[in-house]
């Protein structure tokens, strides 16, 4: 078990450096050139070749990466070639937080709504309130970001004038509500789906016919029994989400103008401003893969059965 | 499959067990009805990409300064952009580049994913190890981002590699340049999800008696990989190649949404929704905005299906 941690934590380092790489060589390569971008399209040469020396941007490939590598260990990530002399690592602190945030209630909106629904689907399998339940899990699989928030848009905002467009103003202020509901859709299409195969999985098992037989009350059973193995792997799929989760964060907050990490990557994206975007590159690959790892090490203590080689 | 060739007499007889697996399959496919749904809209979608010269009532490009922005009439049934252009006539010719991009880049992700899931669970050992620790490493990326950043950077090279071989510049000219440059970008970071789906497979195959009975009698590697493993592994890639067109579909029209996928003229859905989106309070937004989104959504819900049908029909015993 320990080795298993330790062999999946040691793994981390070396996937950071070639995420940094493979970021760092299409950055380079990459076309439109950040001092241009930054100077402005009539900039004189020799100040763009003073600025880029300034920048140690005319230097090799490798060197420039591994100084990068250096500085970085030690916690400095450079600075924002958009936003000049901003530190990297200040420049995404707020944007970050922001981001966990919305992302956090985006998902405890999933989990709340999502299990709730797919418990009563499984149990009435085979009713309207199922059949309508899963053609909602079907809808909000196959509806993109970029489609539901105009049409959330339109209808709340502008057809009946009932929330602001967008902006931010923190956790507790009706600015939140739309970014939520265009980001928890797909989150709560997938809980409700794997929510309702493993209730009716685990419905079928012989120790659910056991606690029957042996007159437990139903909700007993659905609570004790059916709920505690058919929540499992809702916890592997939680992993699994992040992906999604940081795709639609980037369309959600650019849509609604939100000030987090999303928005901050596509404005960096377009001013190529590379320091950003591989900063967030790592941050997203790394708490990826750690948080993969929580998930599959967490699974032990909540399904005994698995063991690790 | 190989270990049941015993039977086989003649050519008649083969064809005869051929139809009957086909027929078979069709009953078994049929009877999921969401199934024969998604599969209809696909045919769909094919049928107006092949055909879309034919069923567009304008030209997807021609604009008509005097009509912008305008709400569905007779004469323009979904109105029209901020340029005028008719939004039918995009709507359709966005399918053509729809069914060239979705089984483009669907069949290159296979193709590599295949090469590399087949060698690493045949294989095994450090080359395994290699190969899906690359595959980790595709997938520690943001998926997204990845695709943004690949187009970003070959997005020029390849318009000038296409510019170099000559007679190709009415090609680029068309926009067909970012076609294959959404193709790659988004084949790049759909393969290592496939080389996962058939290592696994392998894996499991590589045990089986047959494979074995193969190696007694002397067959190559190659030959063991492509004429015993893959085709007892392909139920479950054709599942995969279904719901991964969808995905590409999704993720073209996303990349496009950004502005780096396809760009107009060149019709397609995902700049479509892009172009209109500063205009999402206008009156005619909903079907502006909408009408594209809608069709995006209804392919990726269409081939959902269609893979589930697979799925069921391909694979009795689950």
């Amino acid at each position: 078990m320990l080795v298993y941690i330790v062999r999946r934590l040691l793994w981390l380092p070396l996937l950071l450096l070639l995420v940094g790489l493979i970021t760092f060589a299409l950055g380079l390569y990459g076309p439109g050139d950040p001092v241009q971008v930054m100077l402005g399209p009539h900039a004189n040469p020799e100040a763009v070749a003073r600025v880029r020396y300034e920048l140690g941007l005319d230097r090799p490939f490798f060197v420039q990466y591994v100084d990068y590598i250096w500085k970085a260990l030690r916690g400095d990530l450079g600075e924002s070639l958009q936003y000049r002399g901003q530190p990297v690592g200040r420049l995404i602190a707020s944007p970050l937080w922001v981001s966990v945030q919305l992302n956090g209630v985006a998902l405890a909106l999933g989990l709340v709504v999502g299990i709730p629904l797919g418990v009563i689907a499984a149990l009435r399998r085979n009713t309207w309130l199922d059949y309508l339940t899963v053609s909602g899990v079907v809808a909000g699989i196959s509806l993109p970001t970029f489609v539901i928030a105009p049409i959330v848009m339109w209808f709340l905002a502008f057809r009946f004038r009932l929330l602001p467009t967008g902006g931010w103003e923190g956790v507790f202020s009706q600015r939140i509500i739309m970014p939520v509901i265009v980001l928890s859709t797909g989150p709560i299409a997938v809980f409700v789906r794997q929510t309702r195969a493993s209730v009716l999985e685990v419905m079928g098992q012989d120790y659910v016919r056991t606690a029957r037989a042996k007159g437990l009350r139903e909700r007993m059973v659905i609570v004790r029994h059916v709920l505690r193995n058919a929540l499992i792997p809702i916890f592997t799929i939680m992993g699994l989400m992040m992906g999604s989760l940081v795709t639609g964060t980037f369309v959600t907050e650019t849509i609604f103008g939100i000030p987090g990490i999303g928005r901050l990557g596509v404005e960096s994206f377009f001013s190529r401003d590379y320091p950003v975007i591989i900063a967030l590159t790592l941050l997203v690959a790394s708490s990826y893969t750690l948080v993969n790892l929580l998930v599959d090490t967490g699974y032990r203590f909540l399904d005994p059965r698995i063991r690790y080689e | 499959m190989p270990q049941e060739g015993k039977k086989v007499s003649g050519m008649e007889e083969a064809r005869a067990a051929r139809q009957r697996g086909w027929l078979v399959f069709w009953r078994r496919f049929s009877r999921n009805r969401l199934a024969v749904v998604g599969l209809f809209i696909v045919g769909l979608m094919f049928f107006t990409g092949i055909f879309a010269p034919w069923l567009a009532p304008y030209s997807y490009r021609e604009t008509d300064l005097e009509a912008v922005e305008e709400m569905p009439s007779w004469k323009h049934p979904l109105g029209t952009d901020e340029l005028g252009r008719d939004q039918l006539s995009r709507l359709i010719w966005g399918a053509r580049t729809a069914i060239i991009i979705a089984p483009a880049a669907t069949l290159v992700g296979l193709l590599l994913g295949l090469l590399m899931g087949a060698l690493a669970g045949y294989i095994g050992g450090r080359v395994d190890g290699l190969i899906m620790r690359l595959a980790d490493l595709l997938f520690a990326f943001p998926g997204l981002l990845f695709a943004i950043l690949v187009a970003a950077t070959i997005q020029p090279r390849v318009e000038a590699w296409l510019k170099s071989i000559g007679g190709l510049e009415g090609f680029v000219k068309a926009g067909y340049a970012q076609v294959l440059v959404v193709i790659i970008a988004l084949s790049a970071v759909g393969w290592p999800g496939m080389a996962r789906l058939v290592r696994g497979q392998i894996l499991s195959l590589k045990e089986e008696q047959f494979v074995e009975a193969a190696r007694a009698l002397g067959a190559s590697p190659w030959q063991i990989i492509w004429r015993h493993l893959l085709p007892n592994a392909l139920a479950p890639v054709v599942v995969a190649v279904s719901m991964g067109m969808g995905g590409v579909i999704l993720a073209e029209a996303t990349l496009s949404f950004f502005g780096i996928g396809i760009r107009p003229p060149t019709p397609s859905w995902g700049s479509m929704i892009y172009d209109n989106y500063s205009f999402w309070r206008h009156p005619a937004a909903p079907v502006l905005l909408w009408a594209p989104g809608l069709v995006v959504a209804s392919l990726v819900f269409a081939f959902n299906f269609l893979g589930d049908g697979l799925n069921e029909a391909l694979r009795p015993g689950l």
